[in-house]
């Protein structure tokens, strides 16, 4: 049995009054690869923003390494070693990929070392090292805002990797890349999960196929069912709210769109 | 950089007749607080409008001290506006300015320490964008009155002026007003150094990933807070410095440079000039100066429609200012690159770029 890398115990999360988390319970061990899927709304992007200290939990606590976060700031929470990928690719356009990797990469980063001392050799290897694997060696210097797509996501999850977090949390990592791409990505994921522990948010299923070995799905704010990719495809309840949903999915947009016209028409 | 200083110093002042060498020296000086404002603006993405207020403190430190040079042979021991208002006692927040050390570290640090105070109190509680632009303001209003209301003890609306001697110099003498030309200059020069070291290495880097997605900054691991209390600090220090020398060219500082108007001024400099470029924010600050002042002798209601216009036309046909313009026209002018000598899409592809340094052409 391996030590738990972050367990999550009873939380709740509410925005006056409407729970986006309900009591959830959840735990990673170290060195794991998760999956995490649930259709929209199920509180995936809050469950993301309550480990890393975006979101305070209203119940309930979350413990990293047995820490627990909750009275941490981002900052802490991240330098503790966690990193995170969010959902649309977030690099700093206006500076080129090196410089981004630069910044993620520095091991000491309050205001005057940053100020005064030069990247070691080390870190600028590393640095090196890194554009190399995500395929950015040619683009290194030029501004991240002329990159394609997949290259800004690529150039995340390399940020990720330089911050050399235990615990790497990836939020749909291959929203919006070719097929192609997305196996490189699932590769990459792969080869990440050596050393670190990983939770990746994803919708496609198909890429979740590819990397997965365990599947959380997550409804309503909390999780529904644990399980292998196909213990879980077969669970009755998921096909219900999950793949159930999505038939329909259209049908429920509408749905709510007429209840909230009915709503501005009240006032 | 030096070769454009030695121009300034040695053959402008031959070109320029005294009083247009006077303006250049105050626009200099005022370059000083601009290259601050492009600091914290341009670089940091935080919008000031309040810097008249740390430009007038810097202004402030220095004229008490200039106003403590009462000559001996005077009746008066006091600054002359104060008989008037019946002080017969130096007030104690004046004494230290009697040291023209302590007045030179305060023309810098007393607009640094207002800067980074408020800056930590608005900073810490993650106040942005719009809501840090108008505590500024209220700032410049607080400041505003607070110096209008102090007619004992600053002299209120009148501001300090009337100047005998500094170090012993007569401080109109063209001898003197040449050497505090020179050293405008060299201040200039030495701000924009640091801004340019600032700016270019990790940490200027960190400074555009805080403009530009403050949040990922923190998700990075670095507390954006202390990054930018220290450029707000920075940038007053510098608006600190330029006051006290424009003081020393002008003869005069007054509650009037705390006006929010004059504030605005700062910025449509650096947004004429260029954002984010340092270059521009003196480029901007000269013409833009020039400018009010020649159009103001010869049409003098005509230069607020004549801003108010500029800053139309920056803020919709060239956002990126002068110097964006003309790095979008020339890029040679800015870069170490060599001329295109292919097709510029092969030229400029990274990827064909890449293989030729390592392959060959």
């Amino acid at each position: 049995m391996n030590a738990k890398i972050l367990e999550i115990e009873n939380v709740t999360v509410s925005f006056d009054g409407f729970k986006a988390l309900r009591n959830l319970t959840f735990s990673l061990d170290e060195g794991e690869l998760r999956v995490v899927i649930g259709p929209n709304g199920a509180g995936k992007t809050t469950f993301l923003d309550v480990i890393t200290g975006k979101t305070k939990p209203t119940e309930g606590q979350v413990l990293f390494k047995g820490r627990n976060v909750r009275s941490l700031p981002e900052h802490q929470i991240a330098r503790l070693g966690v990193g995170r990928k969010f959902q649309t690719p977030r690099v700093y356009l206006n500076l080129t990929p090196r410089e981004n990797l630069e910044l993620s990469c520095n091991r000491s980063k309050n205001v005057f070392s940053t100020l005064f001392k030069r990247p070691p050799t080390t870190e600028r290897r590393t640095v090196a090292g890194l554009l190399e694997t995500i395929g950015l060696t040619h683009k290194a210097d030029i501004k991240a805002a002329l990159l394609s797509h997949g290259e800004k996501q690529w150039l995340e999850i390399g940020m990720l990797v330089a911050q050399s977090p235990d615990l790497l949390l990836v939020d749909e990592p291959v929203a919006g890349l070719t097929d192609e791409e997305t196996e490189r990505t699932g590769d990459l994921l792969l080869a990440l999960a050596q050393s670190h522990s990983i939770i990746v948010i994803e919708h496609d299923m198909e890429f979740v196929r590819q990397i997965a070995r365990k599947v959380t799905v997550l409804h309503e704010g909390s999780v529904l069912c644990e399980g292998s990719i196909d213990e879980v495809q077969s669970h009755p309840r998921v096909i219900e709210v999950y793949l159930g949903q999505e038939l329909h999915s259209d049908h429920l947009v509408s749905l709510e769109q007429t209840d909230l016209l009915e709503m501005v028409d009240m006032n | 950089m030096a070769a454009i200083a030695l121009i300034f110093i040695l053959i402008v002042p031959l070109l320029l007749s005294g009083f247009r060498l006077n303006l250049m020296g105050r626009f200099l000086a005022l370059s000083i607080v601009a290259l601050g404002i492009d600091l914290i603006w341009g670089y940091t993405g935080l919008l000031s409008l309040g810097h008249g207020v740390l430009f007038a403190l810097g202004g402030y430190a220095l004229a008490m001290h200039l106003k403590l040079q009462i000559p001996p042979t005077s009746s008066l021991k006091l600054p002359d506006f104060m008989t008037l208002y019946g002080v017969t006692e130096l007030p104690w927040f004046w004494e230290p300015f009697h040291s023209f050390g302590f007045s030179v570290i305060a023309v810098a640090l007393i607009p640094a320490i207002l800067a980074a105070i408020l800056g930590f109190l608005v900073f810490r509680n993650r106040i942005r964008g719009v809501y840090f632009s108008i505590l500024t303001q209220a700032m410049t209003i607080i400041f505003f009155n607070l110096f209008n209301g102090q007619q004992r003890f600053i002299n209120g609306t009148n501001g300090l002026t009337d100047f005998n001697t500094i170090l012993g110099a007569p401080i109109n003498e063209p001898a003197t007003q040449r050497a505090i030309y020179v050293f405008t200059i060299l201040a200039l020069v030495a701000a924009y150094a640091l801004c340019r070291w600032l700016t270019s290495g990790r940490f200027g880097k960190l400074l555009i990933a805080i403009r530009d997605d403050e949040n990922r900054v923190r998700f990075s691991g670095y507390d954006p807070t202390g990054f930018k209390v220290l450029v707000f600090a920075i940038s007053g220090a510098l608006a600190g410095i330029a006051g006290a020398l424009f003081t020393l060219q002008t003869g005069i500082i007054s509650p009037k440079a705390m006006d929010i108007a004059f504030s605005i001024e700062m910025v449509i400099w650096v947004a004429v000039g260029g954002r984010a470029t340092l270059v521009g924010a003196i480029l901007g600050t000269l013409l833009v100066n020039f400018a009010k002042s020649l159009l103001s002798e010869k049409f003098p209601d005509f230069w607020l429609f004549f801003q108010g216009g500029l800053f139309l036309l920056v803020v919709l046909a060239l956002p990126n200012g002068i110097v964006g313009l003309l790095k979008s026209q020339f890029p040679d002018l800015f870069s170490s690159k060599k001329r295109l000598s292919t097709y510029p899409s092969l030229a400029e592809d990274a990827e064909v770029q890449y293989e030729r340094k390592n392959l060959g052409d």
